[in-house]
């Protein structure tokens, strides 16, 4: 594959590093600041390239127009790497385009203008947190950015309000389902009339923004 | 009518000053607070402290009434976004971006985005004050 990586930091350059290392991908670095540039060109040589990526010259230069199958924007830049991705896929028809989120406040706007995926060091520090520390009693388990749902698990414990209940009887929030119980190590899909028991490891779908009712229903004494 | 200046450096600072003067309630946004001497001590419009890529920041200036949208700090892509934002996001119709680069500005003209570009406009005026001093290269080709 013909992979475009723009911004030569640590990440870029680290992922630039791997997958040459795999030996199935070409690659190009584009790096803005000189003095990293000069470093990288001793270990990539013609691989990378001196230049602002939201420049269309330093794009085209780097290939732009083939156009690359990937192209990952991982500046240090939020807005920079909103405006490769734009016009990677835009301008240039570049279908994949990665883009790294540096200010997790930012993410809104990479959803608002459709650049997925992202991908943000503190949004996958919060999802390992979430599964180490017990407070956090409901765990995110996967985001569908498209669809505009999320998918939770969330484990019944003991004298919790839905402890006992059958699912039809639950009061479950609005835009919310649940999907299945594990218990003793298996699962069954979750219907009307299964029932709860404390110690069941619960997958529910929602709409974000429902976690507060799902727990107040599922889990608050 | 109220009007949104973001980024308040020498232009936009600038637009503020001419758009109070014909009558807009105008707020200016800027991340750094000297920003706010640009505007004279007998500023009387709004001024918001903070970066225009913050939601908050944009609500709190007020971007949900706007009836314009200037967007005008020293990054073409901060701006083309906040632009985008304001126009996408608040629904907001009277959007206006300076973008200095000319290859982006004309790109996202061609997307509906309304930018200005400033180093277009430098370019046709050096060039028209050079052909208006009369003078022409010594083997110029025939017309």
């Amino acid at each position: 594959m013909y992979i475009l990586i723009a911004g030569g930091g640590k990440v870029g350059a680290n992922l630039a590093r791997t997958l040459l290392k795999d030996g199935k991908h070409e690659v190009t670095l584009i790096e803005q600041r000189r003095d990293r540039f000069e470093r990288l060109e001793h270990e990539f040589e013609h691989q990378v390239l001196l230049g602002d990526a939201t420049e269309l010259y330093v794009l085209e230069r780097a290939g732009i127009a083939r156009p690359p199958d990937i192209v990952a924007a991982l500046t240090g830049d939020d807005e920079d790497n909103l405006i490769i991705c734009q016009l990677s896929r835009e301008k240039y028809g570049v279908e994949k385009v990665i883009a790294r989120v540096n200010d997790p406040r930012n993410q809104t706007h990479f959803d608002l203008l459709g650049i997925a995926p992202t991908v943000s060091a503190t949004r996958g520090l919060m999802a390992l947190i979430e599964h180490e520390v017990p407070e956090h009693d409901l765990v995110h388990l996967l985001e569908l950015r498209k669809e505009n749902l999320e998918i939770v698990e969330v484990q019944i414990p003991q004298g919790a309000p839905a402890a006992g209940q059958r699912v039809e009887r639950l009061d479950l929030p609005e835009g919310s389902r649940l999907i299945s119980i594990m218990r003793n190590g298996r699962s069954e899909i979750a219907v009307g009339s299964t029932e709860l028991h404390p110690g069941d490891q619960v997958l529910a779908i929602l709409q974000p923004g429902k976690e507060d009712e799902l727990r107040r229903v599922l889990l608050k004494k | 009518m109220k009007a949104l200046v973001i980024g308040c450096g020498r232009v936009g600072s600038n637009i503020a000053l001419l758009l109070d003067r014909e009558g807009w309630d105008v707020t200016a946004v800027d991340e750094k607070e000297e920003a706010l001497g640009r505007l004279g001590e007998s500023w009387a419009g709004g001024f918001v402290l903070g970066h225009g890529m913050d939601i908050e920041v944009l609500r709190r200036a007020g971007i949900e009434e706007a009836e314009a949208v200037v967007v005008a700090t020293d990054g073409d892509n901060t701006n083309i976004v906040i632009g985008q934002v304001a126009q996408q996001r608040f629904d907001n119709q009277c959007v206006v971006v300076r973008v200095l680069d000319p290859a982006r500005a004309e790109f996202y003209r061609g997307r509906g985005l309304r930018t200005v570009c400033p180093t277009s406009v430098a370019i046709d005026v050096l060039l028209e004050s050079v052909r208006a001093c009369e003078v022409r290269p010594a083997e110029s080709a025939p017309a």
